[in-house]
């Protein structure tokens, strides 16, 4: 029994020590704030926190040695499991990777194809986000309204490809299957509600007293240290660096749309919260921008590299040269030149890049995966540092990070 | 006599290869005079002798001796800002050099660098931190999962992996399956290795299904007795269908014709 003037520690996750203040907490790794499995030990001096340790790997599946042991086009479903609140930008990030290592580019209808999905998933992405730091942070209205437009928004992915989180929907080459019939109709019924839904979410939160309160100069970082600290995406742009990949070093149709990189100069989760909310504006344009360009397009779907790419079914079943060609695709998987690697590109988190490593055969011999979460996490343990523990739930869920892809 | 397969590389391999096929390779750029990759090149020019462009961005390969001197020049000099990736490569089957890479990019440029150095196996490198700390967990992971030490970072310790796991698994001598020590992982941290014979092969799975155990939950929904030794067969069990599933559909088709 718990004598009463006397706190006795009894939750054999806390521990005391005697000689000082301090103690030292375990978060994680089973929190619900945590995002996934981020065991983070913090040092509290009364409430503030005067150490902090993320401990990292509760997911790690050994995925970079899978890469090893797959031929590329098996390895593809596995990049799913990386960032899986988006994982259609990962399917892309890896397939324009090998892309670029065989040198071919995918036909203009699969890019339309891919860049709507893209943006699609990070609409889907950032209301995830929006969803979890508003519930974190404790304004839980808003993480009913945000799940909802992305179950609007799932619905859409899961019509272009059956699946609604492990979307599989790109291929190494371009996308594997067309739009549906009455597809765009919908994308757009979607894309027309989505702004009255931001302006209600902005309405929530924006000018919130107790949003502003939790999250203004909450988790400040410089954009000299989002620089050093590798912080990529929103964690760079919120920290004043005008840097989006989507810009700078344009892939797929990105170098055609019209759109604004909004950056903020406020350095703390206040300013990237506005960023994520702008970002989906963004992307609403985007997206409406591709619908018309869709229609100016050719049917075709795969890049022509027999080398590399099965040819057509319609090729296969009537020449022998495509057949005989698709079989050894299919049993021994393709063979990329020698050579290596990196392409970066903007996913809703920050900069997924593949670092791929080829000498010829039909496996990779290396694969590294950039992921912007492990970065992310790794800055943890100086941005917590001085704040105090209230504001470490706050943190967390601004840098938005995925155990997924920080454990890879 | 059983095939030789090499124990320096026990990772997947294609099982068939042409006689007569030679990899092609990804096309190798010289540096052209008056850009910014070779003003960065002459920079650099004592380091690296040979830089040339490879997918668009600036390869540089120099002496892991001097892998500090020449980020700092290029992070100070060239305005390369951010450190984006570093890891290595194993090559210890090879040439018996690990590869390490640096992934650099220029913010204001839009534009990348790769520095890459060789190491041999045992040899330490200089950790990166003091110029960038992203390095901090980025030399962590190599560490734990090639095993490359990186002189004074401030906590080299494991970081995917368990801090007690023997082996580093990205490193191509690393079994794919039948890891002794990744085996018996749960049950060493657990109960101790004295409990290996006790608990035995076949019981350290908690996920395992006997066939022939009565006993536990593998067999629910089987009309066994409890404990009943199953190993020389089963008796044999007719099957009955309850009668509401026995609809006559001979008798009266008004059943079917609604569900048709």
């Amino acid at each position: 029994m718990q004598v009463t003037n006397k706190l006795t520690p009894f939750f054999e996750n806390l521990n005391f020590e005697r000689s000082d203040n301090m103690m030292i907490v375990n978060f994680g790794p089973q929190h619900p704030s945590a995002h996934g499995q981020l065991r983070l030990v913090l040092e509290l001096d009364g409430e503030l926190v005067t150490k902090a340790y993320p401990d990292i790997g509760y997911l790690h599946r050994g995925i970079e040695k899978m890469a090893e042991n797959m031929t590329y086009n098996e390895f593809l479903p596995t990049t799913d499991r990386l960032d899986y609140i988006a994982s259609t930008a990962n399917n892309y990030a890896y397939a324009h990777a090998v892309e670029k290592l065989l040198g071919i580019e995918a036909p203009r209808r699969a890019q339309v194809i891919r860049t709507m999905l893209l943006e699609l998933n990070r609409i889907i992405s950032h209301l995830f986000f929006l969803a979890t730091h508003a519930l974190d942070v404790g304004a839980m209205s808003v993480f009913l309204y945000a799940f909802r437009e992305r179950e609007f928004a799932m619905d859409l992915m899961e019509d272009y490809c059956g699946a609604r989180l492990t979307h599989s929907a790109v291929r190494i080459g371009g996308v594997p299957l067309d739009l549906p019939k009455g597809w765009l109709e919908d994308l757009e019924k979607f894309l027309d509600a989505m702004p009255a839904n931001i302006a209600l979410y902005e309405g929530l939160l924006t000018e919130n007293r107790i949003w502003k309160m939790r999250l203004e100069d909450v988790g400040v970082i410089s954009g000299e240290d989002a620089l050093n600290w590798g912080c990529t995406g929103v964690m760079l742009r919120g920290s004043g660096v005008k840097y989006d990949i989507r810009k700078e070093e344009p892939y797929e149709l990105y170098g055609e749309l019209e759109f604004d990189i909004p950056v903020s100069d406020r350095c703390d989760s206040y300013g990237r919260y506005r960023l994520y909310m702008e970002e989906m504006k963004q992307s609403i344009r985007i997206i409406k921008q591709l619908i018309p360009m869709y229609g100016d397009t050719e049917p075709q779907l795969m890049a022509h590299a027999p080398q590399y790419i099965s040819a057509p079914k319609e090729e296969i079943m009537t020449q022998n040269y495509a057949l005989m060609q698709h079989f050894v695709l299919v049993t021994q998987g393709m063979r990329p030149p020698v050579g290596e690697v990196y392409v970066p590109t903007e996913s809703p988190k920050g900069e997924l890049g593949f670092y791929i490593k080829s000498e010829g055969e039909p496996y990779a011999y290396r694969l590294k995966c950039r992921a912007p979460s492990f970065f992310h996490t790794g800055l943890l343990q100086e941005l917590l540092v001085g704040t105090y523990i209230a504001d470490v739930v706050t943190i967390i869920g601004s840098t938005n990070i995925v155990f997924g892809e920080v454990d890879r | 006599m059983r095939k030789y397969t090499s124990k320096d590389n026990v990772q997947g391999k294609a099982y068939y290869t042409d006689r007569f096929w030679v990899a092609p390779r990804v096309p190798r750029l010289e540096v052209e005079e008056g850009s910014h990759f070779a003003n960065v090149a002459s920079t650099l020019k004592k380091y690296c002798k040979e830089p040339f462009i490879e997918v668009g961005q600036l390869i540089l390969h120099i002496k892991p001796s001097d892998n500090i001197s020449v980020l700092s020049l290029l992070k100070e000099k060239c305005g390369y800002t951010q450190c984006s990736e570093l890891s290595a490569v194993d090559y210890l089957a090879r040439d018996g050099e690990f590869e390490i890479f640096y992934q650099m990019l220029n913010v204001t440029q839009a534009l990348r660098v790769r520095v890459i150095c060789r190491i041999k196996q045992g040899e330490a490198i200089e950790s990166i931190v003091p110029l960038f700390k992203m390095a901090n967990f980025a030399e962590r992971e190599m560490f734990d999962m090639f095993g490359i030490v990186s002189n004074n970072h401030p906590y080299l310790k494991r970081i995917l992996m368990p801090d007690d796991w023997s082996g580093h698994p990205l490193l191509k001598t690393y079994p794919l399956q039948g890891d002794e020590a990744a085996s018996w992982y749960e049950v060493d941290k657990i109960f101790g290795k004295e409990y290996r014979d006790i608990i035995g092969p076949e019981n350290r799975d908690p996920a395992k299904i006997d066939r022939y155990d009565t006993k536990r939950f593998s067999r629910v929904g089987y009309e066994v007795p409890f404990d009943a030794d199953i190993s020389e067969g089963e008796k044999e069990n007719p099957i009955e269908y309850s009668k509401t599933i026995m609809a006559n559909y001979q008798k009266s088709s008004k059943q079917l014709k609604e569900r048709r």
